[in-house]
């Protein structure tokens, strides 16, 4: 707990970014609410007033803890802060993806047996309301919603981009040991790797959705089927999207010199969010695709 | 590294207004944002109370069509739970935590900051639906799915401010989490904190853990709405009430979201007007870590009614049962506490002492419910909206009163008006009981809640009700004067140690506390912490 090096606390100076933060998110929130409710044209213009001013917040804040970060100004103690904030926002996003599987077992273990007439309660259900459906997986549910499809095979696509991210996490831990090591040239070619097998994950899934959409006829409509896969999958892939900027940044960073064999947080905390994004593939692959 | 204290303390004398409130890095400038923007929430959404109040004052409808009605019920939750209750404990803990561990200021001052300005955010996004078409959300703060699906415009709104609100709160726990673990002055360990902290670092993991969840269930809602899927449409195969599983796995944590940091206040308050140490230091830090396990296997007795399988209904009704347990270790604790003690009722002493009462009868009608049999009979009643505003205004709001009265002159280095804060105590404690005692009999006489007319054999004990109600609400107004005069006109100065038997590190700083608390890290005297010797 007690930092032999903090005999004097480090509070970190006023900022702007925090109320750029805000105000940003607040009109990236009010622009999408807008052109949901048909409002397109102010709303798209909000969003886009919103999104930009977020990514100008993003590099003005990093580039204002980079450049402190490169003077010195954080000391062990403040690192520490660091690592345990990224861990529980890390912790949090895990509750964010188990509140789309929690919806997933659900639906599977009771809502669709109960619909199937499974026990006295899906009896009446299945008797009185929903007459000749019976419990399969997938499915789009007694009115077969959004007409007939085709789920997609696990053993193709799906199998090849859990292999991508399964290397993509061993390279990026190849490339975390050369920067401990002090290696440079492995850093560089085994990060780069990595964002490149990442970029391969969501070619291939953007693949993946476009061959679901046009040929299998397995959309966001397709009933809980279609739900379920597309919010589970979709917010997987936003995530390889915002790990693989991230990673891309790390790159620049270390191309650039920024880190050495001691300091390098900002990498370490990338790695975690990649393997975090990893697991919840692994956990998707069986429970989405296989199962 | 080590010129950064100083600087900052440079820094402190010139600053602008808006340098000093929105670009803020100071814990106790944060916390005063917090606490002032939950004041103001607090009389918006007391103002819709007292409209709810006022229509149901006698039977008929008087003031208001009935989906008004609606917008007014769903949205005086929301805005209590989420304007009130969370971000004046949010306010507490970013005052008195640093204080508490001998910190300078948050452990991520920048993220503090971030925190709290996206709150009135969300709550512009949130009000606005009062005006739009089709009105605010009418399906009571729970959101709950086909029906709330069926509003106009406002869904949007209100699903984008709840992401932005647990947004809010997520950021703010990890700060209070790291702060915690991180900066607790050498010699501090965990068994030694003050009450108040161990009880936000429990609350900051519920936080942690269940609003992401709260976001996953109304993201789903934004799906079914605008993007066409059936989560909730049992013909596609989805289920309305797998929404309210999602909803109670977040919701009743958040139920002890706003109760834990309570316990701590009181945990705080009591032996200091008792003059004795906390009776179990140790049994209050695991009966609070019990507490919040329990809370995450407990969520389906928000939903007995609904057609739950029979284990599922046994299965819940005993874990909600077994909350009792760790809770009566509390309540005993603090009676034992005050056992024998030199008591004396200072302002704080008697909000805390009100506390434990009306939390405690709270605490007995939730017992009740946990039967299922009797749950069926109270279900959708005012017995419903008797209990929860028991433990939530006579629990929640009453300790955080405590806590201002506790800790206001800490903070302003000023003392308040005794007799005016005793007015407002005992106007309070008895208004508040006029205004919630009555629904009990209403409830349990089978009046719905959430419906604004009602038969005329509930029009005597509604008018009670009303009566307390605006009783209650003006009373406030005195809250306003006491604090208002206390922080700007108060001529009485206060001492360091406000209070005579007060222990603990913020009683070493002066009154009001320096701008950036500790500089450096304090020695820890065993003997001055809040608690004594916890060794044994």
């Amino acid at each position: 707990m007690s930092q032999p090096d903090a005999n004097v606390y480090y509070v970190p100076h006023k900022s702007r970014w925090p109320i750029i933060a805000t105000i940003g998110m607040f009109m990236f929130m009010l622009g999408a609410a807008n052109w949901l409710n048909g409002h397109d044209t102010a709303g798209q213009v909000i969003l886009a007033a919103g999104a930009l001013t977020i990514i100008g917040m993003m590099v003005g804040w990093f580039g204002n803890v980079i450049r402190e970060s490169m003077k010195g100004t954080f000391n062990s103690q403040v690192d520490t802060s660091f690592r345990m904030g990224m861990t529980w926002f890390i912790f949090s996003e895990v509750f964010f993806f188990a509140a789309f599987f929690g919806a997933l077992f659900y639906i599977r273990t009771f809502t669709v047996p109960w619909l199937g007439g499974m026990g006295d309660k899906g009896a009446l259900t299945n008797g009185f309301i929903w007459q000749g459906f019976s419990a399969t997986w997938p499915t789009n549910g007694p009115d077969a919603v959004g007409g007939s499809f085709i789920s997609t095979s696990p053993w193709g696509i799906p199998l090849i981009n859990t292999l991508l991210l399964l290397s993509s996490s061993v390279t990026v831990t190849i490339a975390h040991h050369a920067l401990r090591a002090g290696k440079r040239k492995p850093l560089i070619g085994f990060l780069g790797l990595t964002i490149l097998l990442g970029a391969t994950f969501l070619g291939l899934q953007a693949h993946e959705y476009w061959e679901s959409y046009v040929h299998l006829n397995m959309t966001l409509h397709s009933g809980i089927y279609g739900a379920t896969f597309y919010i589970l999958t979709g917010f997987h892939g936003l995530h390889v999207t915002l790990g693989t900027i991230m990673l891309i940044v790390m790159w620049l960073r270390c191309a650039r010199g920024h880190f050495n064999r001691e300091h390098h947080f900002a990498f370490e905390a990338v790695a975690w969010y990649w393997h975090f994004v990893d697991v919840i593939w692994l956990c998707l692959f069986l429970f989405v695709y296989i199962l | 590294m080590s010129s950064t204290a100083q600087a900052v303390h440079h820094e402190e004398h010139h600053q602008s207004f808006f340098e000093r409130w929105f670009m803020s890095t100071n814990h106790k400038d944060i916390g005063t944002l917090y606490l002032s923007f939950s004041f103001l929430m607090l009389f918006v959404g007391g103002s819709f109370a007292m409209l709810i109040r006022a229509e149901l004052f006698e039977p008929g409808l008087q003031l208001m069509q009935p989906y008004f009605f609606n917008e007014l019920t769903g949205m005086h939750g929301l805005v209590m739970i989420f304007g009130v209750i969370m971000p004046s404990f949010v306010g507490l803990a970013n005052w008195m935590i640093p204080m508490q561990i001998g910190a300078p200021d948050m452990a991520l001052p920048r993220l503090n900051n971030l925190s709290f300005w996206i709150l009135p955010f969300a709550f512009v996004l949130l009000l606005s639906t009062f005006f739009m078409p089709g009105g605010a959300p009418a399906a009571g703060w729970t959101m709950y799915p086909p029906l709330v699906l069926q509003g106009g415009e406002s869904i949007a709104f209100m699903i984008f401010a709840i992401h932005l609100m647990g947004i809010s709160s997520i950021l703010g726990s990890i700060n209070i989490i790291a702060t915690i673990l991180n900066l607790r002055a050498p010699g501090l360990d965990l068994l030694k904190m003050p009450m108040f902290c161990w009880s936000w670092l429990i609350t900051s993991f519920l936080v942690i853990a269940v609003m992401p969840v709260l976001a996953g269930a109304v993201t789903m809602m934004l799906f079914d709405r605008f993007f066409g899927t059936n989560f909730f449409n049992a013909a596609g195969g989805g289920d309305p009430v797998m929404y309210q599983h999602v909803f109670w796995f977040f919701g009743h944590p958040e139920v002890y979201i706003m109760i834990l940091p309570a316990f701590g206040v009181i945990s705080e308050i009591v032996p200091t007007f008792s003059r004795k140490p906390l009776f179990g230091y140790k049994a209050m830090v695991y009966a609070i870590a019990c507490i919040a396990f329990l809370s995450f296997i407990v969520w389906s007795h928000h939903m007995f009614t609904v057609g739950l399988p029979l284990g599922a209904e046994v299965f819940f009704m005993y874990s909600t049962m077994l909350i009792a347990v760790p809770t009566g270790v509390k309540i005993f604790n603090w009676v034992t506490t005050m056992w024998r003690g030199s008591l004396s009722f200072e302002v704080p002493m008697l909000w805390a002492i009100a506390f434990i009462v009306l939390f405690t009868i709270g605490g007995f009608s939730g017992v009740m419910m946990a039967l299922v049999p009797a749950d069926f009979q109270y279900n959708q009643t005012y017995f419903i909206v008797a209990h929860f505003h028991y433990v939530l205004v006579g629990g929640a709001l009453f300790s955080i009163i405590g806590a201002v009265y506790y800790w206001l002159p800490k903070w302003s280095g000023r003392m308040y008006s005794n007799f005016w804060a005793k007015l407002h105590f005992w106007s309070s404690v008895i208004s508040v009981n006029v205004l919630f005692f009555p629904q009990h009999f209403l409830g349990l006489a089978g009046m719905p809640r959430r419906i604004p007319d009602y038969n005329v054999a509930f029009a005597d004990w509604n008018m009670v009700s009303s009566i307390g109600g605006f009783w209650f609400g003006a009373t406030q107004l005195i809250f306003v004067g006491v604090v208002i005069h206390c922080v700007f006109f108060s001529k009485q100065k206060a001492a360091a140690r406000v209070w005579e038997h007060a222990y603990g590190l913020e009683w070493t700083l002066p009154s009001p506390a320096p701008h950036h608390s500790f500089t450096v890290p304090p020695v820890i005297d065993d003997s001055q912490l809040a608690h004594g010797d916890v060794s044994h």
